[in-house]
């Protein structure tokens, strides 16, 4: 399903995007829901700029101190009864689960939602191994059925519409009366909420992922507002947790104050429905709860992170925030980026993962609005980072040859002011001559990205600094 | 009133016109000049060709050093230096430090001339108090706020506060006007098709406004918004912000015919 990353031809699946009249009326959905509802409840809250700059700090300082924490949680996790799994790469971690399954032989595996399992492309590999995974939270079991990548990190199938879920599920759910009435969205929650509960009940093994891990006690906290992460975990035998290592915060303090910004920022709620801290296996006094617990700790590429450039990235909370605020987000959709992250933060975290040479446009394909940023709950640089990847791709010769022709036939002019201002009178009077009539210019050589769709603008003729030097001489008070 | 406000000497002000402006509308260079003389400055035009942001921002970091450089010398004598601009004045004013935070010897000047840069309108209301200009318009206005001048220098009532003195100026907020246009530099060139999808649901926010004429700070963002009305056939005037405030509206507005009856 995300196995194989489209993010080159970033291009073409945004020009398929912007034909697509179902996803253009869906993404409206986007632009109204997410931002209203977070600018409201942000205002409620006093303190919630100075949460932010917490939020950072605590992320900061636990990345300052990574290995430490990382140690730390995992005597933890052992301390509780479970056990710690290091894998450095999606590789390792898909045999790491994989070999867990088979252990205990598993057949059928309740995942919740977990951004981490889909950049491993686990669902993939659990199949291939004749594991049947089912996805329980519902945008993302109706991405399954679709074999699709999620495209939002928080609302996977934010692209669709009821009535495609609507055929979706009368294809899969065979066994249901074909006559039943399915046109309303509660029907459809309903119906999922059926088919889920004998998969619940049926699990040998449920696999969520972790909004947090806290080294302080060695627990795991999922975030959600269905309840279906809570069956996953404490319903089979064995609960799997899947995180990268960035997920680390020191204490269960620092976790409720990183909750604060979290819920707020994502769908703009002071909290989400659920918050589900999980600590080892069942206890004998518990009353529900795993025999087994095991956490897979992944790296995949964060290590190499710390103390570069792109640092900062490992604070992301995955609220999807930046991506509800962006422009060209709204504009193409999720899976035009082509991978598993899309929006502001997969422009920044997708190069690092796939390689800049393979995902060179997604940090390209932004106006520099500097929305993202502004509403990031944790403060990341999106901007600043997405232009270190242009930095990164133009010292490599990555850069396409038309931009750093045309970049370096500006600049040689931009760096010699006497020969610029000797020549841009006469260039822009040209030009004015050509558009005087309209005003404006309906092609221009090498900018057809901007005359196919817009006229543009006739210069008025000269220059102002040679105008204003005239006037100067023609007598105008110095 | 700063203390240089106080003191006898007029405040010297580096008009950055920005290359977009030398070359492409004159007359927003020329209104910015009148509104910083008509606020008490004395105000001059250092040689000066480019910020260096497209370089900047394409990751040519060599390019925009050298560039950024040659603003350095040439505007470190002025008191401030002000750009009808909130795009390049956040340049000089947030990147300039980052771009030679690891040279000892461009550090502090990076720091001094970002410390003294602003944009127009920002400048005349936060630095020299001013509330009213002189100036009519007849009709009613819908102002984009620009992004980087939003967002990186927080310009947002000061161009309300002065529009709000325009005789015969109605101000009506469109919807969204913090969305980007969808202008981004080269990015409205290299990934034209989004560039135009942003821009569409801009035009159709600034007809919904019902307004004569669509004013913004930064010529990019104007030239993008224009050129799609043009496009589009909507007969609405779009003018930077500048030219209002100034009394100046005498040149055809952008992407309109010199005959322009708009």
């Amino acid at each position: 399903m995300t196995a194989h990353p489209t993010t080159s031809r970033f291009k073409d699946n945004a020009h398929e995007a912007l034909g697509d009249d179902q996803l253009q009326k869906a993404m409206l959905n986007v632009r109204a829901g997410f931002i209203d509802k977070r600018a409201a409840v942000a205002a409620k809250l006093p303190e919630f700029e100075a949460l932010r700059d917490s939020a950072r700090d605590i992320k900061n300082h636990t990345l300052a101190h990574l290995d430490l924490y990382l140690e730390r949680y995992e005597q933890k996790v052992i301390e509780a009864g479970g056990h710690v799994h290091w894998a450095r790469t999606a590789e390792e971690a898909r045999q790491i689960i994989i070999d867990l399954c088979q252990k205990s032989d598993a057949k059928i595996v309740t995942k919740g939602k977990s951004m981490i399992s889909e950049e491993i492309a686990l669902n993939a590999a659990l199949s291939k191994a004749g594991i049947t995974p089912v996805e329980t939270d519902l945008g993302e079991y109706i991405i399954q059925l679709r074999d699709e990548a999620p495209s939002h990190i928080i609302a996977p199938a934010v692209h669709l519409n009821a009535s495609q879920v609507e055929s979706d599920f009368r294809r899969v759910h065979t066994h249901l009366d074909a006559d039943r009435d399915l046109q309303e969205p509660v029907q459809l929650l309903t119906e999922a909420r059926q088919v889920l509960r004998d998969r619940f009940l049926s699990a040998d093994i449920g696999i969520t992922g972790a909004n947090f891990l806290v080294a302080e006690t060695g627990s795991s906290i999922i975030v959600t507002n269905e309840g279906n992460g809570d069956l996953t975990q404490t319903l089979p035998k064995t609960h799997i947790v899947i995180a990268s290592i960035e997920k680390l915060v020191p204490t269960l303090e620092d976790v409720s104050q990183i909750l604060r910004v979290l819920a707020r920022s994502a769908t703009g709620q002071e909290m989400s429905v659920y918050t589900t801290f999980s600590t080892g296996p069942r206890r004998a006094t518990d009353v529900d709860g795993p025999e087994n617990y095991h956490v897979v700790l992944l790296d995949n590429g964060r290590s190499s992170m710390l103390g570069t450039d792109f640092q900062d990235m490992l604070r992301c909370i995955r609220c999807g925030a930046c991506m509800n605020h962006c422009p060209v987000y709204h504009a193409v959709g999720g899976h035009a980026y082509g991978w598993v992250y899309p929006g502001p933060m997969g422009a920044v975290l997708t190069p690092t993962l796939l390689g800049v040479d393979k995902a060179g446009h997604l940090p390209n394909a932004s106006t520099f609005c500097g929305r993202c940023e502004s509403v990031c709950p944790v403060r990341i640089p999106l901007p600043k980072m997405m232009r270190h990847w242009r930095e990164a791709e133009f010292s490599r010769h990555l850069t396409p040859a038309t931009q750093r022709f045309g970049l370096a036939f500006w600049a040689f002019f931009a760096k010699r002011p006497a020969l610029y201002k000797n020549l841009t009178p006469w260039l822009m009077s040209l030009m004015h001559l050509l558009g005087r009539d309209k005003g404006y210019l309906r092609a221009l050589p090498l900018a057809s990205g901007w005359t196919d769709s817009r006229d543009f603008p006739t210069p008025q003729g000269g220059t102002f600094q040679s105008l204003y030097r005239k006037q100067k001489s023609n007598g105008r008070a110095a | 009133m700063t203390d240089q406000a106080a003191s006898r000497r007029p405040i010297r002000v580096g008009l950055f016109v920005t290359c977009l402006v030398d070359l492409m509308r004159p007359s927003i260079g020329f209104a910015a000049l009148k509104l910083l003389e008509q606020a008490g400055c004395s105000v001059e035009v250092p040689s000066q060709t480019c910020c260096g942001q497209p370089a900047y921002n394409s990751g040519d970091r060599a390019n925009s050093r050298a560039l950024a450089e040659q603003v350095i010398r040439a505007f470190s004598h002025c008191d401030y230096v002000v750009a009808p601009s909130g795009s390049c004045a956040g340049m000089i004013r947030k990147h300039y430090p980052e771009l030679f935070a690891d040279d000892p010897n461009l550090a502090p000047k990076a720091r001094l001339l970002a410390g003294k840069t602003h944009e127009l309108t920002s400048f005349l209301v936060d630095i020299l108090g001013v509330r009213q200009v002189e100036a009519k318009y007849d009709g009613s206005v819908t102002y984009h706020d620009s992004c980087s001048g939003l967002r990186e220098l927080k310009v947002k009532s000061q161009p309300r506060t002065l529009l709000a003195s325009v005789q015969g100026l109605t101000l009506v907020e469109m919807n969204e006007s913090e969305v980007c246009c969808g202008f981004g530099g080269t990015f409205a060139v290299k990934y034209g098709e989004i560039s135009t999808a942003i821009v569409e649901k801009k035009t159709e926010n600034i007809a919904n406004a019902h307004t004569h004429t669509l004013l913004a700070g930064d010529l990019g963002c104007l030239m993008n918004m224009a050129g799609k009305l043009s496009r589009e056939g909507k007969p609405i005037a779009v003018r930077h912000v500048a030219e209002v405030l100034a009394g100046m509206t005498d040149e055809p507005p952008i992407a309109a015919p010199a005959s322009s009856t708009l």
